[in-house]
């Protein structure tokens, strides 16, 4: 139906975003990620593995075999070269982006539970994962090696991330207590001040010390008629120079099971963990924040997904209602930007990938 | 309702002698009619005597493909992974690894056809065998079982919830209000079972003895089946007095209550064996809440990973204390979830093709009954429904459940007599 139209010379324009394409894959979409070189969209789905879709030709190869469970959390090196897939299974892959017929180079039992979520430091040397296990990891991305376990959480870790100096590991649980680990330095907690900011501090790292940062209350309850929890960061995101840090989730739940709840994202002040503000939406819909980005023209894009239906917002200046939104076609449950940050790719629950360009579509 | 005791009437003693097989010997006749003491001595007395049952209602509907019949890998599979137990070649969900090792004491049911995606009716026609109609009330199983497994002065209810699940649980219908449930609403010792420390035990007693005479008085000359169930109400009252540590968690070890976790369910699945091995006939333990309509999968792990150790350790103690012989087990929902997943990772309300488990007293341990489809969206072999579940639970403990009760002179069938026992099921 779409085309496809990269943006190279393209003005962002939000106000203007719009589908450009339109992928089937088999079953329900549950991830997406851009991969760096701007050649493939990974994808994972209600299936056992990933694939990958090449952009132009719109081929698609799925990459099966050591996953026997879904896979929601997908990564890769800054240069395009590893592609790394966690799964529900516990297991962390290595696999070679580009190979024709990708095979793992690698396979790791890294959590006991779901990974939830990786993430991968801006040098492309770690690797951090974070799940059930109320474990956070990080892996040498060269030997596969566990360089260092984080214990603390208390209950399943929702997201991690690096911050981009790579100095610190962000965490976030179930119930929105938000950790910060340092990389390099000691991983608990004692009497010296924290470093406030993410500031490089390669000289000074034996200094940095783990901190807790205020919890997120806005998106966790316990539902008292159901009996269970609903919250968590289902997904999370710094700001471009590492001051905020934006975690997303569902908040004002009257209904857990029936997902009675707005989209939110609590955007965080790294320094002292404050929340500054918590992007919403205009009207309230039922939804779940499934995606968060910083764009590199300093407005916010975030993926909402629920019974309210997909979203795309646009927030800009900190402000906490939208300034556009787009209705899509289905549910998001997934969003990635892509480098050259003209287009969104979107999972949807559908099972389509789709692209959205965020300038004029042409005449 | 009206009783004819005043003619004659002998129901309670002849159906009870008509129905239950083997349950000659009661508490009273082992001589328990004063407090019951509950440890492995009693236990060890009751063993091979009398049976019991265990009801556990999961609420809401529990997952099939999330717990007893798991489809890995297909469109409808979900994310989890199956494991094997401890019956060769049977495979349950990897959120059960508990009760996967005690799969050789119990028995998967996996071809439920209930055609109904409704909450209240779901409830009913599971605990009662009954198809729902309008302007008809069917006994809770827990009534039946409290009237025909009741030993003869025995000072505990026959029928206990723990924690109550809704106005229409647990009600005696046509059996009368005797046999209703008592409830424990949050796990704890019902209602008005502690004498007000206002009250002095002699002040008590003249209190009773009075009220004694008056009821009795009244009784010879107007009395009803409502008046009896008052009085057995008064009655039961005092024999909970007397018994109210048997309600008391605090009775049981420090370590059994660390070993059953600090979760509400597990705390009640020891409440449920005190009970059990106190000799109550029913009890039922009530786990909220399974309708995952939203991130059915989250929840899933967060509500089985409640019920699965606890649930797993009640039956292994249940047996190595003797009394799993004795004592049916059930676990039940009004329904189980479309194998369809919808777009908020949720599953609606299924009673297409769906499983219970049965185990213990009764029950061909290990067995597998039935099958789904590939995709679990239909029963491909064996279609069951309640009223076979139910005509299986009661024939189990050995209650013959294609007989009637007579209750005034009108008979009502003790279960659905268009139904049937899963006959390859019973031991």
């Amino acid at each position: 139906m779409i085309e496809i139209s990269l943006a190279q010379s393209a003005t962002i324009e939000p106000e203007k975003t719009h589908a450009v394409l339109e992928h089937a894959f088999p079953r329900p979409l549950n991830a997406c990620y851009w991969e760096p070189k701007d050649r493939y969209i990974f994808v994972g789905s209600e299936d056992f593995g990933i694939s990958r879709f090449h952009i132009e030709s719109k081929e698609i190869v799925a990459m099966i075999g050591p996953h026997d469970s879904w896979v929601r959390a997908i990564g890769a090196t800054p240069d395009g070269q590893v592609t790394f897939s966690g799964g529900y299974d516990g297991r962390l892959v290595w696999w070679p982006t580009a190979a024709q017929k990708p095979e793992p180079m690698r396979v790791v039992d890294a959590h006991q539970g779901w990974i939830r979520a990786l993430s991968v430091s801006s040098d492309g040397r770690r690797v951090a994962t974070c799940g059930n296990d109320l474990a956070v990891k990080m892996w040498d991305v060269e030997s596969g090696e566990l360089i260092q376990t984080y214990d603390g959480h208390q209950w399943h870790v929702y997201n991690v991330s690096f911050s981009p100096s790579g100095d610190w590991l962000v965490s976030c649980d179930l119930r929105g207590f938000v950790k910060v680990w340092p990389t390099n330095g000691r991983v608990t907690d004692d009497a010296s001040p924290p470093v406030a900011t993410d500031q490089p501090a390669t000289a000074d790292a034996v200094k940095l010390v783990s901190r807790d940062l205020p919890q997120v209350e806005s998106l966790y309850k316990y539902d008292p008629t159901f009996r269970a929890d609903i919250g968590g960061a289902r997904c999370m995101a710094f700001s471009k120079d590492g001051s905020r840090l934006a975690v997303g989730g569902v908040t004002n739940v009257t209904n857990a099971f029936a997902g009675i709840g707005n989209f939110a994202v609590a955007l965080v002040d790294f320094a002292d963990g404050k929340v500054m503000v918590q992007l919403g939406s205009k009207e309230k819909v039922n939804g779940t924040a499934w995606g968060i980005e910083q764009h590199n023209q300093g407005f916010w894009i975030g993926l909402g997904g629920g019974s309210g239906g997909g979203w795309l917002y646009f927030w800009r200046d900190d402000i906490a209602e939208e300034f556009f939104k787009l209705k899509l076609k289905s549910d998001g449950r997934g969003m990635a930007i892509s480098p050259d940050e003209s287009r969104i790719a979107v999972a949807h629950a559908d099972r389509n990938l789709r692209i959205y360009a965020l300038y004029t579509a042409p005449a | 309702m009206k009783c004819q005791y005043a003619c004659g009437s002998t129901e309670h003693i002849t159906n009870r002698r008509r129905f239950i097989a083997g349950i000659a010997s009661s508490a009273a006749g082992l001589g328990l009619g004063g407090l019951l003491t509950g440890n492995p001595a009693i236990a060890e007395q009751l063993k091979g005597k009398q049976k019991r049952i265990l009801n556990i209602f999961l609420h809401g509907g529990v997952s099939q493909l999330e717990s007893w019949d798991p489809k890995p890998g297909t469109a409808t599979g979900g994310p989890f992974r199956a494991i094997p137990t401890s019956v060769p070649g049977v495979h349950i969900s990897e959120l059960l690894p508990y009760t996967a090792k005690q799969m050789h004491h119990l028995a998967i049911v996996r071809s439920l056809d209930t055609k109904n995606n409704d909450h209240a009716r779901g409830q009913e026609e599971m605990t009662t065998g009954h198809k729902q109609i309008p302007g008809t009330d069917y006994p809770h199983l827990g009534a039946i079982a409290a009237k025909m497994l009741t030993p003869e002065r025995f000072p505990l209810p026959g029928h206990i919830l723990i924690r109550g699940a809704g106005s229409s649980s647990g009600k005696a219908a046509y059996l009368g209000p005797k046999y209703a449930s008592v409830v424990m609403n949050e796990g704890k010792p019902p209602q008005f079972t502690e004498r007000p420390a206002a009250l002095s035990v002699e002040s008590d007693l003249r209190r009773n003895q009075l009220r004694a005479r008056l009821n009795d008085r009244f009784a010879g000359r107007r009395r009803t089946a409502d008046t009896d169930a008052y009085t057995f109400s008064y009655d039961q009252a005092q024999d909970l007095l007397s018994q109210r540590k048997v309600f008391e968690l605090e009775q049981e070890s420090e370590a059994d209550r660390e070993r059953y976790g600090k979760s509400e369910f597990g705390q009640h699945c020891l409440m449920a064996r005190r009970l059990l091995e106190h000799g109550v006939p029913f009890v039922q333990v009530n786990h909220s809440n399974y309708d995952t309509h939203h991130e059915n999968f989250d929840f899933h792990i967060e509500q089985l990973g409640e019920f699965d150790q606890p649930f797993a350790m009640l039956v292994e103690d249940l047996q190595q204390r003797g009394l799993l012989d004795d004592t049916l087990i059930c676990v039940m929902s009004e329904f189980g979830r479309t194998p369809q997943i919808n777009a908020r990772y949720g599953r609606d309300h299924w009673g297409k093709s769906w499983s219970v488990v049965l185990g213990g007293c009764g029950i061909q341990r290990g067995a597998v009954i039935g099958a789904t489809s590939e995709n679990g969206t239909e029963v491909v072999d064996r279609v069951v429904d309640h009223g076979h579940v139910v005509h299986t639970i009661l024939q189990a403990v050995g209650i013959d459940s294609t007989g009637e009760f007579d209750i005034a002179g009108r008979k009502y069938p003790v279960a659905d007599p268009a139904k049937g026992s899963i006959g390859e099921l019973l031991a």
